[in-house]
This record gives structure tokens, sequence and C-alpha cells, in this order.
């Protein structure tokens, strides 16, 4: 699989501040990718030095395997930004023809393709509805469809699920899911880290202008685990304690423990099950990607979460 | 160039096809004249007939005054004061003349005119008029035996015609009409670049207010953008102005000739705009007027009319862009920040003002040569004629500096919108704004 887009060494500089600070990273085409950070981390600068709105003041982006042009690439990129808004007093068929023709589509070819997405996300009957008559979650339903309007092979959502009830969010996570399968590549960014988590492959993680944490979800889930596991028992053991782990958390009949250095999973059940007690469930406790942003954030890498969530 | 099409379509179409566009640019001419023509219609017309009685005792009329029209003097003798009271209470009279006996014309003595009604402005000049004529009748017949007609004969002047060293004549009403069409001219461009000026800007807000700035730049350029605005705005400017100019040629100079009485009205109305129009007389002026017209190199005024309506509309709106660009959705901020674009503009009109009157002192041509001023100062100046006013040279000058005038602007426009159009927060100084013109990308 090619990447689709490649950034060395990217920088650029504000005169209060280091906006972008030397990040290189690699998308691969298909993949969809999580661009996370506090805010004013730099991510977007990033993305808009990605779509061509801004140019970096050194490193350079590769797209497509070609340097990144901004006036024909942008064809082939939808950027939806977190400060997106609608021209208010203007039809939405017509707005959405607009923005399309503004991406180069040809009248015939645009019309053709709004109708489809306005039939497969229900939105056929507004089309004659001027903006500010829509709800807020119908119009980034809108604006969802502009983005992806041109077919581009670079789709860059930022923020995507703001704003959206959960059904429209479920329905907006299916089409990402479905543009990623037919071959275009995703960044998301975002602050919501469970939707990372279900969603996005890779991850790249970047505070203060610096990239610094870069894989795929497991392999980072990997990287910072702390060998914690959750294990529910059918009534109570009478001999808790073992040299194999240690007791983080008890709740009745579910314990948080550390397996400790040596020691492995089957150590730890062998302990209860040589006493004939029958285990309900057991499972690892791999760090949450909220867990290790707010600890890679905060810069304190000692913090273990005792109270997890155990339903 | 193709997206700039497109942008451009879309913010004419947008503007054109809304109601209002059709209210403001077809009902409010025809709403303006309407109401100007009703105000002069009524303060003209006399609403009924005047009858004023004369009661000359001391015989300085002569029994002779022009009586004709509304206004009807009637010689009364042997009537009292008090008899002519009761008249004007019974509504035979609207007024009296009270000619005491020792009253002497020669010497000036004032003549009352008693009314049951306070006298309207026409009326009253038309009385003033036709008593003073019949006294001054009078006192030339007695002291000098000669009738006024034979007076007027003798006071007549001599064509009297001017002529430049080039052997070319110069014709009163041409130089008359110069005036007005000059004057006309410029002011019509100064508030073009007025209201069409604000309208980009706020267009160019439109972007920001909506908080679509950012999606549309990941599409254009912001180049783009801001000439796809002024190109479509200044288009709809066109259209409405052109609507404006045919109503109103319409109903100023085609309604007249199909209503006479309307002719009079008219002819006040152009009081107004045109003190030299007044050279030309009532009677048979009409010549006098075609012949001037003709020596006027109209196509020449409306080439270079267009020419400089467009430039200055293209260095003034791209400013305005830049302007709009930096407002953060609060037109307050906006007034602030227009305020050195608006100056230029009325410099110009006082430039043009000094210019109409002086069309070859030093200070009119600066004003038709510097770019800021040049689209209402030298469009002021070419009725005049070209080269007896403005040379040639002056002429390619002031247009050439007027291309690089809104050439210039556009390009530090564009530096300032780019930047400014995906701000949001504090409002930029006038520093900051500079110094993002000069900012490489």
């Amino acid at each position: 699989m090619d990447s689709t887009l490649q950034l060395h060494n990217l920088k650029k500089y504000y005169a209060t501040q280091k906006a972008v600070d030397d990040i290189s990273f690699d998308i691969k085409q298909g993949d969809i990718f999580g661009l996370l950070g506090p805010n004013g981390a730099g991510k977007t600068t990033l993305l808009r030095m990605i779509t061509g709105i801004f140019y970096p003041d050194s490193g350079s982006i590769t797209f497509d395997g070609r340097n990144f042009d901004p006036e024909n690439d942008i064809i082939k990129i939808g950027y939806m930004p977190e400060e997106r808004g609608l021209y208010k007093k203007m039809k939405i068929g017509e707005q959405a023809l607009y923005l399309a023709q503004l991406k180069g589509l040809s009248k015939a070819d645009a019309m053709q393709k709004i109708k489809f997405w306005f039939k497969r996300l229900e939105m056929e009957s507004w089309w004659n509805k001027k903006v500010e008559d829509l709800s807020k979650g119908m119009s980034q339903k809108l604006q969802f469809v502009t983005t992806v309007l041109h077919e581009p092979k670079l789709i860059i959502l930022d923020e995507p699920f703001s704003g959206l009830d959960p059904v429209n969010a479920n329905l907006i996570k299916d089409e990402i899911y479905g543009l990623a399968k037919r071959g275009s590549t995703v960044i998301f960014s975002t602050h919501r880290m469970e939707q990372v988590e279900e969603i996005c492959d890779h991850i790249v993680l970047v505070n203060l202008g610096k990239k610094i944490l870069d894989g795929t979800v497991a392999d980072v889930k990997q990287q910072f685990k702390e060998n914690k596991f959750s294990i529910k028992l059918v009534g109570t053991p009478t001999n808790i304690e073992d040299a194999a782990y240690e007791v983080l958390n008890q709740k009745e009949n579910e314990f948080i423990m550390k397996i400790n250095e040596g020691y492995r999973s089957n150590d730890v059940l062998l302990h209860f099950i040589n006493q004939g007690i029958n285990i309900e469930s057991f499972n690892e406790m791999l760090p949450s990607l909220n867990d290790i942003f707010i600890q890679l954030v905060d810069g304190t890498k000692s913090v273990t979460r005792a109270f997890q969530n155990l339903s | 160039m193709n997206k700039i099409w497109i942008i451009a379509q879309r913010e004419f179409l947008s503007r054109v096809q809304k109601k209002t566009f059709l209210l403001t640019t077809i009902l409010l001419p025809i709403v303006i004249f309407g109401l100007y023509g009703l105000i002069i219609y009524f303060s003209v017309k006399s609403s009924e007939n005047y009858t004023v009685a004369i009661a000359d005792n001391a015989n300085v009329f002569g029994g002779k005054i022009d009586s004709k029209d509304d206004i009807k003097f009637v010689f009364v003798k042997d009537e009292s004061l008090s008899l002519l009271k009761e008249k004007i209470a019974k509504k035979e009279l609207d007024g009296y003349v009270w000619v005491p006996e020792g009253f002497k014309p020669a010497k000036g003595d004032t003549i009352s005119v008693v009314s049951g009604k306070t006298v309207g402005l026409m009326n009253r000049e038309e009385i003033q008029k036709r008593i003073n004529d019949a006294l001054e009748n009078q006192r030339l017949l007695s002291s000098l035996q000669i009738t006024k007609k034979q007076l007027d004969s003798l006071q007549k002047g001599n064509e009297i015609k001017f002529s430049t060293t080039e052997g070319k004549e110069e014709n009163d009403t041409k130089v008359g009409i110069s005036y007005g069409v000059g004057y006309a001219s410029g002011f019509m461009i100064y508030i073009i670049l007025f209201i069409y000026g604000t309208m980009v800007m706020r267009g160019v807000m439109e972007e920001k207010t909506n908080r679509i700035a950012e999606v549309i730049i990941s599409s254009v350029k912001p180049f783009q953008l801001m000439m796809g605005k002024i190109t479509g705005i200044g288009a709809v400017g066109l259209v409405q102005f052109i609507i404006w100019v045919a109503l109103t040629v319409t109903l100023r100079f085609i309604l007249p000739l199909f209503v006479p009485s309307m002719r009079e009205t008219a002819n006040v109305m152009n009081h107004g705009a045109t003190e030299a129009l007044q050279t030309v007389k009532q009677s048979g002026a009409l010549n006098n007027l075609m012949t001037g017209l003709s020596e006027i190199n109209f196509p020449l005024i409306i080439g270079c009319f267009i020419f400089y309506f467009l430039g200055g509309y293209l260095l003034y709106s791209s400013l305005f862009a830049a302007v709009g660009s930096a407002v953060n959705e609060d037109p307050q901020d906006a007034q602030s920040l227009t305020l050195p674009i608006t100056m230029p503009i009325i410099f110009g009109i006082v430039i043009m003002s000094s210019a109409i009157n002086n069309p070859t002192s030093n200070l009119a041509i600066f004003g038709s040569l510097f770019p800021l001023t040049s689209p209402i100062v030298m469009m002021a100046r070419i009725p005049f004629g070209v080269p007896n006013t403005v040379p040639y040279w002056q002429l390619i000058l002031s247009m050439l500096l007027l291309i690089g005038g809104f050439i210039s602007t556009t390009w530090i426009s564009a530096k300032i919108y780019r930047v400014a159009i995906l701000m949001y927060g504090k409002k930029p100084t006038w520093k900051e704004m500079w110094k993002w013109a000069w900012r490489k990308n």
C-alpha cells in the first residue's frame, strides 16, 4: 500500500511560538488516521499546511508520490475544518452545487453526486431549504456531504462529530468506514479518544508543535500498558494474596490487579483455579488513549489509574 | 480564473435574485422622482385664479397692467378700503393694491399687496414682476417717452463669441453644458464609489460572519475569492446603475414631452441641477441647446466615464475588501477602518468643485492625475474639451496612473485579505495590517 501523504520535517514558526516544530509522519492509503493533541498543539496549523492554506516555513509534503502542489492537488482533498459554517441565506442544493463547482466538478457531475449523497443521508426533502432553517445536526450532515462529494483521495475531518446526536454520529461513522474501504484516506482530528480508539488504525499525538506519539492504536496501547488485569470470580476466594500479582482494587468479586514481573496471566488464573474457584471473566486492561493522552501531555509518567471503568 | 468566474456568478446571482434588488433598483428612482416632482409641482402650481384689484389713486399704472393666465388685475375706481376688504372677505377678490394719491414710483416708494390669504412664492414673484413691469413702462413713457419694448431693443446686447487661439469656437451653451455634464459625471462616480465600495466590504464580511472562510479557502486561493467578490458585486452595481440611468432619463426627458404642463416643472427641476442651463432661454432655445450639445464629444465622455468608473471601482473596492476582511463581524469596527479610505474620495469631490470652475488650474491637474482622486476630478474636466482643456498627455498619463493604482491596491489588499480572512478575534491595527501586506507567503 502506498503512502498517500508524507510529511517531512515540517516547520511553521510564528513570532510568538513554534506552532509546528519539525513534524514528520506517513499516512498509508486507505488508513483512518487520528491526529490528536490538546488545544494549541499545532494540529490546525498542520492541517492547514496539508490543505495548502498555509505554507510551511521549511520541510516538505509529498502527496500521492509527488511534491505537494496546492493548486492542483486541492481537488483531491476534502477538508472539513473545525470552524465550519455555511452561507446561511443560501439554499442547500444550490450551496452544495456551488461548493462542488469550486472543487472543480462540472455542474452536471456535481448535481449527480449531490443527488446521490442527499438520498443516501436522507436529505432529499431539504433541497430548497435555506441553511438557517436547518437544525445543527442537519447542517453538519450537509457539511459532511460537501466535504466528500468530489470523491477526494484524502479526507480531513476536524472534530466531525461535534454537535451530532448518536444516530447521526453513527451514520457519519459508517460513512467514514465506507469511504476508507473504497480507498480514500481519512485524517481524523479530535479530542474524543473513545472515537479514536473505535475508528482509527493509526494515530499521531502532537503537543507544543512536536510529535510525541506515532503508531497504531494497538501498538500504542501495548507501549503504555501497565500489566493491569481485571478478573471476576464466582464466589469469594479465601486466599487472595499471591506473589504473582498485586491487588489494586477490589469490589465484591471483582479485582483489579497488576501482574508482577516474572509472572504471567496463567499464574494468576491457576492461583484461583487451584482453589476451585470459577472464573467468570478475565481481561487485560489496556490503558485508554484518554489516559495515555493525559499522561503524556501532563508529562507525568507514573500515574496509575486505580479507578477504571468496571462495567 | 475559472474559479473567479464561478464565485463572481454566485455573488451576482445571489444579490440580483433577491426581491430587495428589484425594489431598490426600479422603485427607488420612481419614488424619488415622483416625490420630487410632486413637491415641485405643488410649489409651482397656482391653485386657483387670482384676482387682484388695483385702486390706482395716483394713476401710476395708466390703466395698463399685464393681466393674463391665472393672475388677473382689475382696476377699480371709487371703492373704499373697507369695501375692498369686504370683497376679499366675501371671496369676490383675492387681494388688492391700494395706491395712495401721493405715490411716486420714481422715488422708489413701496407698494403693498394686501390679500386674504398668504400669497404663494410663485404667485408672489409673478405679481411682483407684472406690477414692476407696468410701473417701469409708465416711468419710461412719462420721462423718456419710449415704451418698454423700444427700451428693450436698445438694450439688447450684441452676440459675443468666444474662441480659442486654435480657432475653435466655444459656444456659450456648450461651456454651460460642459459645466453641468462635468459636475454630474464627477458626482456620479463619487456616489458609485461610496455605494458599491461599501457593498464590497459587506460582501467580504459574509465569509467571516458565516464562518465559511476556511472551507472556501481550502478550495480556492484567497486572491480568487477576493476578485470573484469584487467582480460579482461590481457587476451588480453596473446593472443597477444602468437601470437607474435608463429610468431617470426616461422619466425626466421623455415624460415632459408627452405632458406639456409638466414642461414647466421639468424646467424648474433642471434649475437645481445646473445653473448654467439658465442661460438657455425658454423660447427658441432648443436650437442653441442642440448645437451646444453637438459640440461636446459625447462618445469620448462616455468612453472615459466607463474607464474611470471601472478603474475607480477596482481601486477602491479592493481597499474596501481588505478592510472588510479584517473586521470581525461587528459592523462598528468597520466604520472606523473605512475612514482612511473614504477620505480620498471626499477629497476628490472637494478638488472637483474647484476644478469645475477652473479646469486648467494646477490643483485640477493634480487631482486628475492622482489615482485616488482622478476618477472624480478627471471626469469633471473632460467635458470641457479634449484636447482644449485636457491635453492628450494628461489624459493618457492619468489613465496609466489609474491602472497602476488599482493594480497596486489589489496586490496589497490581496495580501491583507489572505491573512485577515482566517483570523477571528481582536480587530487588527493598521500597523498589523501593513505588516501582512509585506509578508511573504
